[in-house]
């Protein structure tokens, strides 16, 4: 069932929202402001040829939307499709793609400060893709760059060498 | 009543410029944008003041002005003719088509109020 | 109460714009020796326009440039001064120069005066005597070679002809006053001297009114001797009595007539070429986004008319035949709506193409090649949004074509080849494609060259490789033969940006080429952006588009039409043998029907090639809203595009010509043998 994620109160300069969410055993968590909506999960037209991790498009009020399952692409958990599983519709730029998630939870404020660097192994992401970690309540939250993540030629999601505007 | 003004030129925003300027000064003001169009216009209503630019496509502005002194509800009609400079030959021409009066261009809106307030009581 | 003028900027800058673009096209349209004075008029009514508009909004960078073309034009039109070529190209450079005013005006940049000063300077010396003008003529041209400056030292910029309020003047003041019919003679004699005198001075009256006297007849007559028809109508009889006018049959019929040989004229030459008045044609100007909003609703109304369709199915009984008449009509209804929109966003090519004469000869120039462009099939008509897309490519496409196709004039000569290279651009509509060819005389595409970089790069080629794969090589990122990378075409953005561009709005490109005789580059867009007949067919639970535009027919095969040459099954039909694809294998789906004897088969067809689609089952015609996959995702190859269903889901459309490029033609006369 489509929910939307409230913006709720102003967050101080060095602090940025992000929206918490489960893949297998971790908790990650991207930035607030890329999220367009939260669905459950609907079926998908495939897409021929597609690594497995794209699992194909769907129509999301008349766009056609292309939705990814993080957990395929980065092995980890169970790739189970049920009434549990959510769908996090984000906007990147000028596009729309949703991310296969486990589970959605709360909204959390970090300060810049609280931030620490991702190891280098240990992680399911390449810390690349990472603002890095940090801590809430004792439990550990990846923070994943996820614009970063989406746009990457190992995604492969976009036609990245695309139009170059010059004539 | 208020008076209904003709304004007759090829460049929309003259058109629009001369058309907002009138309308502040609460004239009611009707536009075409050459001498045909212009003409065509004249035969269905009665206007009481013409503004016109010379140089347009299709009739130009004295042409218009010497077919309009040629119908009867126009004879008298106050017609000014927009041109771009003042010399004599230019207003000889108008003169001799049967302007009323002339007006360079480019112009300051408020000579084309004071004109206005001069030919329309 | 002031008039605040910035609200009309918006519309002077389009309109100037369109003055320039109309001043240009006439310009490089005009036969030399026989200029046609309709144009000569345009032009100068063009510049009129500008110079005008100028002063009043006060862009005075314009002025300058403007008035001098302007004076330049009038003499033209008079026939006082001969167009030649240097008169062309320093009024063309006069545009570019007014259009970058324009534009620094618009994005408020700083204006450039000197290279105003030093342009109106070579302006006006086209006016000299080296500009053939004929001088020995009375000179009616107003303040030629000067700036028009408005000079409003004084207040008054008018004035009255009557003696209505004000007193009689002294003829220089600020304004003038011609004297009533109360008798002041004076006045007749003196304007004939006034005349002579102030012929040439630019008087300080900036508007004036006339009295309604006859005795200014005397004038016209001297004043009018040498002028245009417009003027000759004015020395007539006049008419004693009231006004002056041509009120005297005599005068009308010279009023009609004057104004009757000024029609013909411009509706021979409008014959001759068509002409770029866009005040002429009865059109309005629309924002492209009321425009895009209309076609999503379009579209929203095709995909509601699916729903209604799905759930009519589910009414049987008296209802049922009530209901599909309504809906028939319905759909009859929809689609006129649609044709109606779709072709509210189509534009002629000729809007991309215009610009190129120009390109053209501006690069001809600097290289010193002669180069004739040709353009064809301007009128065909292709969506606005693809339009712009096309420019870029378009350009460096031709411009390659002039740099490093066309040989320069001497070895052409040398080759037995006329001076003159040819580039054609030709538009043209094929079924449902758009067809944009770049065809030139020159020498065609360098194999060796070609190969020799190919093999550098690491490319699996060798000399061996024919043609067709040698070609497409230049579309490969890094890959540019040009010797040095000249400022014309080669900047480093090379053919693969050209490639991706055009693919991108869902067209191929492709290259013919044949040594010393020139080349051809091709490229194929897809006809509608949005809406398009389709047949559903299913595979296994998956549900594809093929556009009906591709669809021969549908059959079953028996199992005698089956032959299996290798791994490569074939279909005899029609008299012929058809290759046989099966979407399951292209669309990697598992489970479907492999046997094409218990599935279906649609015969389908590309400007080239034709085939057959091998699916399990026909689900139904239906007019689909082509949704792109591009917009948040990225070109699928086989698939021109998506659709929502009535219910909802998405299915791919097929995009038959790029699947027919994987399929051979088997050979005809060899498969009879193999029997």
């Amino acid at each position: 069932m489509p929910a939307k994620v409230k913006d709720e109160q102003t967050v101080s300069d060095s602090q940025q929202e992000f929206l918490t969410f489960v893949l297998g055993e971790e908790n990650y968590a991207l930035d607030i402001m890329t999220v367009k909506e939260i669905r459950g999960y609907e079926s998908v037209t495939k897409i021929a040829k597609a690594p497995p991790y794209i699992k194909g498009v769907l129509n999301l009020r008349g766009d056609i939307v292309p939705i990814i399952d993080l957990r395929i692409k980065f092995e980890v958990g169970k790739a189970t499709y049920d009434e549990f599983t959510i769908v996090i519709m984000l906007m990147i730029g000028d596009r729309v793609v949703g991310i296969v998630v486990d589970e959605v939870s709360d909204v959390i404020k970090v300060d810049a400060d609280d931030i620490r660097p991702a190891p280098e192994f240990g992680v399911a992401f390449d810390s690349a893709y990472l603002h890095g970690l940090t801590t809430i309540n004792e439990q550990m939250i990846i923070l994943v760059n996820i614009e970063k993540l989406i746009s990457s030629d190992e995604l492969g999601l976009y036609d990245n060498s695309q139009t170059v505007e010059q004539g | 009543m208020s008076k209904h003004i003709l304004v007759v030129d090829d460049s929309p925003s003259i058109r629009q410029m001369v058309q907002v300027t009138l309308k502040s000064a609460k004239y009611q003001v009707t536009t075409a944008e050459d001498g045909q169009a212009a003409l065509d216009l004249c035969k269905r209503m009665q206007f009481d003041f013409v503004i016109t630019d010379q140089n347009m496509p299709r009739m130009d502005g004295l042409t218009l002005i010497k077919s309009l002194r040629a119908m009867g509800p126009y004879r008298s009609t106050p017609i000014v003719v927009l041109t771009t400079e003042a010399s004599d030959t230019m207003k000889a021409q108008g003169r001799a088509a049967g302007a009323t009066g002339w007006m360079v261009k480019p112009f300051d809106p408020q000579k084309l109020l004071a004109v206005a307030a001069k030919v329309l009581p | 109460m002031s008039v605040d003028m910035s609200q009309f900027f918006g519309v002077f800058f389009e309109e100037s714009q369109e003055h320039l673009d109309t001043m240009e096209h006439l310009l490089m349209e005009m036969s030399l020796d026989d200029p046609d004075p309709e144009d000569l008029n345009s032009i100068f009514r063009a510049a009129h326009s500008i110079k005008g508009g100028s002063g009043v909004f006060g862009f005075d960078a314009l002025t300058g440039l403007t008035h001098v073309m302007e004076n330049i034009l009038d003499l033209a039109r008079k026939e006082k001064l001969i167009i030649t070529r240097p008169i062309v190209d320093q009024l063309l450079i006069t545009i570019d120069r007014l259009k970058i005013i324009l534009d620094c005006y618009q994005s408020e940049e700083a204006i450039d005066w000197d290279a105003i000063q030093k342009e109106i300077v070579a302006l006006e010396a086209l006016l000299g005597p080296k500009g053939g003008a004929n001088s020995d003529d009375e000179v009616i041209d107003e303040g030629f070679g000067l700036f028009d400056t408005v000079v409003s030292g004084d207040d008054d910029d008018f004035g009255f002809f009557d003696a209505l309020d004000e007193p009689p003047a002294r003829e220089e003041k600020s304004y003038g006053f011609y004297e009533t019919d109360e008798g002041e003679s004076k006045s007749q004699t003196s304007e004939p001297e006034e005349l002579d005198e102030l012929a040439y001075a630019l008087s300080d009256d900036d508007f004036g009114f006339f009295d309604d006297e006859p005795d200014a007849s005397p004038i016209i007559e001297n004043t009018t001797d040498k002028k245009t028809n417009q003027e000759t109508l004015v020395s007539t009889q006049p008419d004693a009595k009231t006004t002056v006018q041509p009120s005297s049959p005599a005068a009308n019929k010279n009023v009609a007539s004057a104004h009757a040989k000024t029609v013909p004229d411009k509706s021979d030459s409008a014959a001759k070429k068509p002409k770029i008045d866009a005040k002429e044609s009865s059109s309005i100007r629309v924002d492209t986004m009321k425009i895009d909003s209309l076609v999503n609703l379009v579209g929203e109304l095709v995909i509601t008319q699916s729903m209604i369709k799905i759930v009519g199915r589910d009414v049987h009984g008296e209802v049922e035949e009530k209901l599909e008449g309504a809906i028939g009509e319905l759909s009859r209804n929809i689609r006129e709506i649609q044709e109606a929109v779709m072709s509210m966003r189509m534009l002629p090519m000729s809007f991309a193409f215009n610009r190129f004469p120009r390109v053209v000869r501006d690069l001809a120039g600097k290289l010193e090649k002669e180069v004739d462009l040709v353009i064809e099939g301007g009128a065909t008509e292709i969506d606005k949004g693809m339009i712009e897309k096309l420019v870029d490519p378009l350009t460096h496409l031709i411009r390659n074509s002039v740099d490093h196709g066309i040989e320069m004039p001497n070895i052409r000569a040398a080759k037995g080849k006329p001076r003159n290279g040819t580039v054609v651009l030709n538009a043209e509509q094929r079924g449902s494609s758009i067809i944009i060819s770049i065809t030139d005389d020159g020498a065609g595409l360098n194999r060796e060259k070609i190969l020799a970089k190919a093999m550098q790069n690491g490319l699996p080629v060798n000399h061996d490789t024919p043609d067709a794969q040698v070609w497409p090589l230049i579309f490969e990122a890094g890959f540019s033969t040009a010797e040095a990378v000249t400022d014309v075409s080669g900047r480093g953005v090379g053919m693969d940006v050209v490639r991706r561009n055009i693919e991108s709005i869902g067209g191929a490109i492709d290259i013919q080429s044949a040594h010393e005789k020139g080349s051809v580059f091709r490229i194929r867009l897809p006809l509608t952006l949005a809406i398009v007949d389709g047949m559903c067919v299913s595979v296994t639970d998956q549900t594809f588009i093929i556009p009906l535009t591709n669809i021969i027919e549908s059959i079953q095969p028996s199992k005698a039409q089956i032959k299996t040459i290798g791994n490569e099954q074939l279909l005899w039909v029609r008299g012929e043998y058809w290759p046989l694809l099966a979407l399951h294998e292209l669309m990697d789906i598992e489970g479907a029907n492999t046997d094409p004897s218990t599935a279906i088969v649609v015969l389908v067809e590309t400007a080239r090639k034709r085939f057959g689609l091998l699916i399990d089952a026909l689900e139904g015609q239906q007019q689909v809203v082509i949704k792109s996959l591009e917009q948040h995702y990225k070109r699928v190859p086989g698939v021109a595009g998506a659709t929502i269903m009535g219910d909802g889901g998405v299915a791919l459309i097929l995009d038959i010509e790029s699947i027919a490029a994987v399929v051979t033609i088997p050979n005809q006369t060899e498969l009879t043998h193999a029997g």
